[in-house]
């Protein structure tokens, strides 16, 4: 019989070990650097889909990179590492993830939180530690000077309402609309921001009604703004979970006109609860529409079932937060990582091809007329309207500047 | 003003099994059931599970979340509040064992369901006129169906020999048990039958709003509400308290400018509970 000492062993497993090491292929071993990204948000609760949805789209890419064997920053390769917080929508748990991520951790780099009252929690702490962050969250003090450390993720209400607001006056007839936006500061502040547009437009605005976010049955707060006939009912703010129930409690009483929400909504969700009923809704979508999105954008849906299990279209306007802080970084080069003052420095020149579009399209950092300064992604507004369950492709625009 | 009468009729029928279900746990054991709503949230989501993933009818969806949830209850009481309550010296060691049952269930159901909202397409479909009202075929049916269930219940409760013991354990512990009263039993059927109106409230309401892994909390707050104007531990002050948050909700959000509803309801609320803290028609909290 064969014995094996346990010396022996030890050399033999070793020897292997030194041996599979030195003839590892190189990218592998460049994966030994590591990038840390920091992300923050609600991921329980109500609202928990918007942090989860930011939290699976980064988790996404980060596959997609290391699968390639690491973002190159300055001839390096690294592994890209998502370290997540999840707040509850709760500012004060905001405030301890943000100091767990920028202090401890000792993150530069973080994306979210959601709402304005989280994002502007984090205000004093990223500035403290030095720290760039991503909210999803459109309250126009975070991106203005004096402000500089905020870069909003998305396309703003506001600047949503301008493009859609437009189409719906020259297109659709639209004459009068009603606002119905849930009780909290980011429904109440994109409500009045698009009331301020409806006027410009000349819409009369025949209600502007509130429901609580804990709210289970809109029967009766519908009831009221279907009596009143608007041709559209604007959702302020509307969670993906409470925009389908609107929709058909407003159906089942016969209202007949448009629905709009200038937030990203989930076609799966529109269907199960409003079923029939969910055909008319003019929403703000990603790139993912199939007639215009790139193979790269469907590697990342790939990806993101992967991570989450099902697809989530409003993940199509998340795809870009840690695309462009990877882009800017390998502009920046590996200093950036630690000192965002060369990231900042990077802004005005940086832009990217757009690798979630089919066609030639370019990102950028935008935010010029709304914020007085370079602080907003210039992902594309792509408008989307619900036609026989699915989201179509109705406008594609941007912020210009 | 039909549509408001409609409205808050629906609502109460939907509230009163949440409070029926909280107040009988609540009779029984003076536990306040934090975990109330996430056990609502747990009977939609079984509902939203046998129809999608196992392609199963309604009504089989409505009895699996009856079940499930009412053993989920059974087994709480035997396995966690049971043990607490004979150990503890205060308490409020059964309001945070009930905390953490409803973190738990939350968290689970974020596990299995993820963090989206589920629903499933409208039983019945049509919508009927009433008057100048509309009435959604689907919310009709929840509302009889709420109503049947209400009216089991009251029976058992008042006319079965289980339902008399749960009675006499609500209203004197040390007497119940001299008479030779399982109050094991009886507290295990008492939290399994709680538990099982909140799911069965949730697998109905799946057909008309959805449900989410977040949505329990909110559902709580409410059942509280309901018993707060009630009144704790008292079956008819819960019916009640169902009855007046349905059409205050209703009568609100259809009159006052703005919808401040829900600001006049907690206010009113505090106003109230200051003059009468035992609610219309319970007895004082302690």
């Amino acid at each position: 019989m064969v014995t094996t000492s346990r010396r022996a062993m030890l050399k033999g497993t070793g020897a292997i070990a030194i041996a599979g090491a030195l003839g590892a292929p190189a990218l592998v071993r460049a994966q030994d650097k590591t990038l840390r990204i920091g992300h923050l948000g609600v991921m329980s609760g109500p609202e928990a889909s918007w942090g989860l949805v930011n939290k699976y789209s980064a988790l996404a890419t980060a596959e997609m990179y290391n699968k390639r064997g690491g973002v190159e920053i300055d001839g390096d390769r690294y592994r890209v590492e998502i370290v997540s917080v999840d707040d509850r929508n709760d500012p004060r748990l905001t405030v301890s993830g943000a100091e767990r991520l920028m202090g401890e951790e000792g993150l530069r780099y973080v994306i979210g939180p959601n709402t304005d009252t989280t994002a502007t929690s984090v205000r004093p702490i990223a500035e403290k530690n030095n720290a760039i962050y991503i909210p999803y969250a459109f309250d126009k003090a975070l991106y203005s000077p004096p402000a500089e450390n905020a870069i909003l993720g998305m396309i703003a209400s506001y600047q949503t309402a301008r493009a859609m607001y437009r189409i719906f006056y020259d297109q659709r007839d639209v004459r009068r609309v009603a606002y119905i936006a849930r009780n909290d500061s980011d429904g109440l502040y994109q409500r009045d921001e698009g009331v301020k547009v409806a006027k410009k437009v000349g819409f009369e605005i025949v209600a502007q009604d509130i429901y609580e976010p804990t709210i289970t049955d809109f029967f009766p707060v519908v009831a009221n703004i279907v009596s009143l006939e608007p041709d559209v009912i604007i959702m302020s703010a509307v969670a993906p979970a409470h925009c389908p129930q609107i929709m058909r409690a407003a159906r089942e009483m016969g209202y007949t006109g448009l629905f709009s929400a200038e937030s990203a909504q989930d076609i799966k969700i529109i269907n199960e609860i409003a079923g029939e009923y969910g055909n008319g809704l003019v929403s703000i979508g990603g790139a993912s529409t199939p007639e215009i999105r790139s193979e790269y954008m469907d590697e990342f849906i790939e990806h993101y079932i992967g991570v989450a299990g099902e697809w989530n279209d409003e993940a199509g306007t998340k795809a870009y937060a840690l695309e462009i802080i990877l882009a800017t970084l390998q502009k920046t080069g590996a200093a950036g990582i630690d000192d965002i003052s060369l990231y900042k420095a990077a802004i005005p020149e940086f832009s990217m091809k757009n690798p979630f579009l089919k066609e030639d399209a370019t990102v950028t950092y935008v935010g010029m007329d709304d914020f007085g300064q370079l602080r907003q992604i210039g992902v594309p507004m792509v408008l989307t309207e619900t036609k026989d369950g699915e989201f179509t492709t109705l406008a594609i625009a941007g912020v210009a500047s | 003003m039909d549509q408001v009468l409609v409205n808050g009729a629906i609502l109460a029928a939907s509230y009163a099994l949440i409070a029926l279900g909280i107040t009988i746990i609540f009779s029984i054991m003076n536990v306040l059931n934090f975990a109330h709503g996430q056990m609502f949230m747990l009977g939609g989501l079984t509902v939203y599970w046998v129809m999608t993933e196992l392609e199963l009818p309604f009504a089989v969806g409505l009895i699996a979340a009856t079940v499930a949830v009412g053993a989920i209850g059974m087994f709480f009481e035997v396995f966690f509040f049971r043990r607490v309550i004979r150990s503890a010296t205060r308490e409020e060691n059964t309001m945070l064992l009930a905390v953490g049952t409803a973190l738990l269930l939350e968290n689970i159901a974020l596990s299995l369901f993820g963090e989206k909202h589920r629903g499933i397409p409208p039983v019945i479909s049509g919508v009927h006129r009433l008057g100048d009202a509309f009435i959604p075929s689907n919310r009709l049916l929840v509302f009889v169906v709420s109503i049947a269930l209400i009216a089991l219940v009251l029976i058992v409760v008042n006319y079965t020999k289980t339902g008399r013991a749960m009675r006499a354990l609500a209203q004197d512990r040390t007497a119940t048990l001299l008479m030779g009263v399982d109050a094991h039993r009886i507290s295990m059927i008492g939290f399994g039958l709680g538990a099982a109106l909140a799911g069965v409230a949730g697998a109905l309401l799946i057909s008309v709003s959805g449900i989410n892994a977040g949505i329990g909390n909110a559902i709580s707050t409410k059942a509280f509400v309901m018993i707060m104007i009630g009144g704790a531990g008292v079956v008819s002050g819960a019916l009640l308290g169902a009855v007046a948050l349905g059409f205050i909700e209703a009568i609100g959000y259809a009159f006052i400018p703005g919808s401040v509803t829900y600001l006049l309801i907690f206010t009113g609320l505090i106003l109230f509970l200051l003059i009468r803290p035992q609610g219309i028609m319970g007895k004082p909290w302690g």
